[in-house]
């Protein structure tokens, strides 16, 4: 029987935005994107490529998971239209920003997922907008299944997943026996586009919505909740070394590199 | 003995290759030892690993006076399952404390599992602890690095993961003394099992090299990133690269500096046709001197160096490197 992936997939303001696009709500202690589109998570959507080629390879059953308040229907149509065979998602309009933190994101992932049986799940290696990294392992945690983070590749071979994990100096091989979960990285490349026919054919797939009251979790407050948020000061009083040609500009920069003792 | 339990700190050590303590390990006891005496905290630290007695008399050496070691043939590579046993061995039925990691491949794999098995509230990559009425507070970046967080943790178990060069190691003193409390690791069979490790080449130590020499997309190709390389080599450097770069093959993705990447924070940085992108900055902005190059004269970068030239690369640093060459030999 061909496998059960589950994708877990975040909708997140365009992470590719300029810096002046997330202005800072200093009362609210919280960002706000202007003018920025929600994308999928661009790790997320490495994820849903792996799930594909698993799919090519030795045929498997899709589906996407995604949770979030007022999730835009565009962004989950196009990803829908790659190769997933049905949707499941998580309505938070209920939940303040503030309850949803990493661990309660990963609770109320947790208990969709319990209500089907899933061989494997992906995710993305972290989000890009909390940079936190912890809700795929977290999952498997609560589910009681094997996790492996950071893959740059993820194959299936009868009921073990095989992963290359990624090192700080390199790689390594890793298996677990399936159910398992994987979080994945950007190097195992991008998701594809989908036709324009695909994404018109993605509406007809299977969706079950779910509320929180649903899945049955009690919320409250966030186990880490945000004190304050401010604009990174990362802004240095550069000298700029202009000269005659970049070849002379280049000897000029390494002469003031050696007069203020920086080499 | 008093009824309340006393507020600990307790820091996760990790070995280097040839089993002495990692040096962010070693910069993390300075992190800990702030916080647990602004707090009132006891410090503590523990290790897991095979062969790590040199580790944990370095700890004791740096002001650590409790270290629990779990030394075991079963622990000499990371295993989450393994590791996962003993860490909440030691941290169950404990009172309120601050477990404090490195922010590494290990702790960031660790770490979430562990908080999930105690609903305990975990922060990753903090560029800084700081406290607020006797309860620290996390700082780290978030939105690829466009906004920075200050962060509270409401359980009485808090852990968080902290980057490289957030505090200068302490002073190591040989007469320091302290107690070695070794911990015996329960047989758990793992169920993820490690097959091999490849060490991929050309891969380098981005993270201790005191220069570092990174390319962008506008480097073109991998014969370009041979031009950096040559500035490295001299000035006894690495060479990185932002993002662009890995994902076209043109160099390895263990080069990739940024909040994905390597977090990198030497003596000097040479951004080498990088525009500067949020999460490339979030990975090399605190290093001690920035140098740009970049034909773009408007491009981010330049706001954020100390040093700029705009420029075509590719007869700027041959010139740099020339210069630098005759005077280096002089």
């Amino acid at each position: 029987m061909a496998v059960h992936i589950a994708v877990c997939m975040k909708q997140v303001p365009d992470p590719e935005g300029p810096q002046s696009s997330f202005e800072i709500d200093a009362q609210k202690n919280r960002v706000v994107p202007r003018g920025l589109p929600p994308v999928a998570n661009p790790y997320d959507e490495n994820a849903l490529e792996a799930a594909i080629r698993i799919k090519e390879a030795q045929g498997a059953r899709i589906t996407l998971l995604s949770m979030g308040k007022g999730l835009s229907r565009a962004v989950l149509l196009k990803a829908m239209g790659t190769g997933v065979d049905d949707a499941v998602l998580i309505d938070a309009d209920g939940l303040e920003a503030q309850e949803l933190d990493s661990y309660t994101s990963a609770r109320l992932l947790a208990a969709a997922l319990r209500k089907d049986d899933y061989d494997l799940i992906l995710t993305g290696r972290q989000a890009s907008d909390t940079n936190a990294g912890q809700v795929g392992l977290c999952i498997a945690q609560m589910l009681g299944i094997p996790a492996i983070s950071v893959a740059r590749k993820v194959e299936v071979s009868g009921d073990r997943v095989e992963v290359e994990s990624i090192l700080p100096d390199g790689f390594m091989r890793v298996e677990a026996p399936l159910p398992a979960l994987v979080t994945v990285s950007h190097e195992v490349g991008e998701l594809r586009y989908p036709s324009l026919l695909a994404i018109k054919e993605a509406k007809k797939l299977p969706v079950v919505s779910l509320s929180i009251e649903d899945l049955g979790v009690e919320t409250g407050p966030g186990l880490v909740v945000m004190r304050s948020v401010a604009a990174p000061s990362r802004e240095r009083r550069c000298t700029m070394v202009a000269a005659e040609s970049a070849a002379v500009a280049g000897e000029k920069l390494a002469d003031l590199l050696i007069a203020e003792r920086v080499v | 003995m008093s009824a309340i339990s006393e507020d600990k700190v307790i820091i996760l050590a990790e070995v280097d290759e040839g089993s002495g303590l990692s040096r962010l390990s070693r910069e993390l006891v300075g992190v800990a030892a702030r916080l647990a005496s602004e707090t009132g905290a006891i410090l503590e630290a523990i290790v897991l690993g095979s062969g790590i007695e040199a580790a944990a008399r370095e700890l004791i050496s740096l002001g650590v006076r409790k270290v629990f070691t779990a030394d075991h043939p079963s622990l000499a590579e990371y295993n989450p399952d393994t590791y996962q046993a003993v860490l909440e061995d030691q941290l169950r039925e404990s009172g309120p404390l601050t477990l404090l990691a490195g922010h590494t491949s290990l702790a960031q794999d660790l770490l979430p599992r562990v908080a999930a098995a105690f609903g305990a509230g975990l922060v990753t990559d903090c560029v800084g602890v700081e406290t607020a009425g006797g309860n620290p507070v996390f700082i780290k970046p978030v939105f690829g690095g466009n906004a920075v967080a200050r962060l509270d943790v409401t359980t009485p178990l808090r852990m968080a993961t902290v980057r490289a060069r957030v505090s200068a190691a302490p002073e190591a003193a040989t007469s320091a003394e302290g107690e070695v409390i070794s911990l015996e690791p329960r047989g758990v069979e793992p169920r993820v099992r490690v097959m091999e490790s490849v060490k991929e080449q050309g891969s380098v130590r981005l993270e201790t090299a005191g220069v570092v020499v990174a390319g962008g997309r506008g480097i073109g190709g991998g014969d370009g990133f041979d031009r950096l390389g040559e500035l490295a080599d001299l000035l006894g450097g690495a060479v990185g690269a932002s993002r662009p770069p890995c994902d076209s093959g043109w160099m390895p993705s263990t080069s990739q500096v940024g909040i994905t990447g390597k977090i990198v924070a030497p003596d000097l940085y040479v951004a080498v046709a990088i525009s500067g992108s949020s999460q490339h900055l979030s990975g090399m902005s605190e290093s001690v001197k920035i140098v740009a190059v970049n034909q773009d004269a408007d491009a981010y970068i330049f706001k954020v160096a100390d040093y700029g030239v705009a420029g075509d690369w590719k007869q700027v640093i041959p010139a740099v490197t020339e210069s630098l060459r005759k005077h280096l030999s002089s």
